[in-house]
């Protein structure tokens, strides 16, 4: 299938003083060259760990419990630190929600552009000069020559996110994972970052895995969607079937309680709440919210039930087979 | 009938004022009239910055405006005394955004919704005791997690909590800043739905700011969309929705995510250049008004 990346059954766990927490329970999917991965969840859903997974950044009491990564068909679990220090930044990268905190306060954005390159030595100090200032062309700063001297404090919200993603493309990774870009952003700036985010994808035939929790960001981004819940995956397909055939009660739910429809109508909400961690039901986790449970959902998480190409959900409901 | 009438309404902050520096004026809120009839959900939209919440506090006085006038039932309410004003109170409420940093965290969920009881002297405490179950059922929560502290509920039941020390004082009025955002995906549509049915059984008439608005366009009968400091268009949400005149409006409806992978995207880019800050609300259509 000629994956770029294969996430393979990763689990990540927090150690806490309760137990081992999984924030991340045995998550499995792919990213193919030149396309972009939606992962959706709400805040403990995992997506975010998912990530930081990914970039072996997970800070403890969090570790990474088991699983395989298998990028440009090296396990990045297997590599010495160092190895993976060549691999963040270079070939994958990642731009974070919020641009305030992610960029340093006392550096201009062009020297802490030119660090990247210069780290990951792809320029010389001399030359990643006059390359941020290219790379902040190329994500429409104006007048880039001068901004580039410009400290993060100068720059609105939206220039700041538009200098993350110079940053993240500076050295050409082939794997970039945007977490929440636009939640901090207002919604005019926001489509302004998608399209620039899209028209990067583009022109580097880059791989995109987009964190979000919102669906509509999903709908106009994503190529293929996977569903979290509770740390797990819990549907994926491309992005027409999940939102024309949505297969798990959860991802059905979530369609359904937008609003739409008529003005002034109830919406259709789920009940309940997200669960916490650490305490998730035996079974399915969706499953004391779900309006479609039956005795089995109880039971055991369920396995995934693939339902044609690239199409899967982790719900009983799709058990063909009968139990 | 009209419950809020907002003419004229300014707040201006200072900006780097020093000693011997002038600083300049930030218009926060410049020059903004609106009303809000009984009984309907009157929507205030527009980005971060705009003013938004700066107007929806200065109704309530929790920011004293620069100049203008707020009447509510027709009493000027920039001019009562503090006295008039916190009798006023009772009738004129706010719902924040956040439910993880307004509620006491050292209080019980009881003595959150006690409180406005409290403060205004009302009722011995079993009658109180007895009105605060009957909010708890009133917004959907248990009477038996009285007992418990906010960190042991979840963020839309705490939502509620805010709520229900809203009503306490069985308001008409009832400011909405902004009151689902900080909540999980799969709890905002428990809570907007609370929201509209506490409406119809309370009369209530709610101002909903928000940035959401495929949400406003849901609840909200009117709307007004604001930027820098002014409303430069304001409406029937249906029509404005349908035909937005001003060109911030086509592009703030224009960049709202469609949850629709086959939807049409016709992006419209505001050039501040089509901007006439010099112009006034006209009306367009009936009832539409737009700065163009």
């Amino acid at each position: 299938m000629n994956a770029l990346l294969a996430v393979d059954r990763l689990s990540t766990v927090f150690d806490l003083p309760s137990g081992a927490v999984p924030a991340v329970d045995d998550v499995t999917f792919e990213i193919r060259p030149g396309e972009t991965l939606g992962l959706v969840g709400e805040s403990g859903s995992g997506k975010s760990v998912t990530a930081l997974s990914i970039m072996r950044l997970v800070q403890p009491p969090g570790r990474i419990a088991g699983g395989r990564l298998t990028f440009k068909g090296r396990n990045l679990l297997d590599l010495p630190e160092a190895e993976m220090q060549a691999v963040r930044g270079a070939e994958i990268s990642l731009i974070f929600q919020e641009p305030m905190t992610a960029l340093n306060p006392v550096f201009t954005v062009g020297d802490q552009i030119a660090e990247t390159l210069v780290v990951h030595g792809r320029e010389t100090k001399k030359g990643a000069k006059a390359r941020a200032v290219e790379l902040l062309a190329s994500v429409h700063i104006p007048d880039a020559a001068s901004r580039v001297h410009d400290y993060p404090h100068q720059l609105s919200g939206g220039m700041r996110q538009r200098v993350l993603i110079a940053m993240a493309l500076a050295c050409r990774p082939s794997l970039v994972i945007a977490d929440e870009p636009t939640t901090a952003l207002d919604v005019t700036i926001q489509a302004q970052v998608l399209d620039l985010l899209r028209e990067m994808k583009a022109a580097f035939n880059l791989s995109v895995l987009l964190i979000t929790h919102d669906l509509g960001v999903i709908a106009e981004t994503a190529d293929r969607v996977a569903v979290m819940y509770a740390g797990r995956i819990v549907e994926e397909g491309p992005v027409r079937d999940i939102f024309r055939r949505p297969l798990h009660p959860y991802t059905r739910g979530l369609l359904a309680s937008m609003p739409g429809g008529t003005p002034g109508q109830r919406l259709r909400a789920i009940e309940g709440s997200v669960p916490m961690l650490g305490q998730l039901p035996p079974g399915c986790a969706f499953g004391p919210r779900c309006p479609d449970r039956f005795d089995r959902c109880a039971s055991s998480p369920p396995p995934e039930y693939m339902l044609g190409v690239d199409r899967g959900a982790r719900c009983y409901l799709h058990d063909k087979g009968g139990a | 009938m009209r419950l809020v009438q907002v003419s004229h309404l300014v707040k201006h902050f200072a900006r780097g004022r020093g000693l011997l520096r002038a600083g300049t004026v930030a218009k926060a809120v410049d020059d903004v009239s609106f009303d809000i009839d009984e009984g309907e959900t009157f929507g205030l939209v527009g980005e971060s910055g705009s003013g938004k919440t700066t107007t929806g506090r200065c109704l309530l006085r929790l920011i004293e405006p620069t100049s203008g006038d707020v009447r509510f039932r027709g009493e000027n309410v920039l001019a009562f005394s503090r006295a008039r004003m916190r009798e006023a109170r009772r009738d004129m409420q706010i719902v924040f955004q956040d439910p993880y940093s307004s509620l006491n965290p050292r209080m019980r969920a009881q003595q959150i919704v006690e409180e406005p009881l409290v403060i205004h002297g009302l009722g011995a405490r079993p009658a109180r005791r007895e009105r605060v179950e009957e909010l708890f059922a009133l917004v959907g929560l248990d009477p038996a997690h009285l007992g418990r502290y906010p960190h042991q509920f979840s963020g839309g039941q705490r939502q509620r909590i805010g709520l229900a020390r809203a009503l306490a004082l069985n308001p008409s009025f009832v400011i909405l800043d902004e009151p689902v955002s900080a909540l999980d995906v799969s709890v905002q549509a428990q809570v907007v739905n609370l929201l509209m049915d506490l409406q119809q059984r309370l009369k209530l008439t709610y101002l909903f700011i928000a940035h959401d608005l495929r949400l406003v366009e849901h609840i909200c009968s009117r709307v007004a969309v604001m930027y820098l400091g002014k409303i430069v268009e304001m409406g029937p949400t249906g029509a404005l929705f349908a035909a937005p005149q001003h060109p911030y409006t086509r592009a703030l409806l224009s960049a709202i995510p469609v949850p629709d992978p086959d939807a049409p995207r016709r992006r419209v880019v505001l050039d501040p250049a089509e901007v006439n800050p010099q112009a006034g609300l006209r009306e367009v259509a009936a009832g539409h008004w737009a700065a163009v």
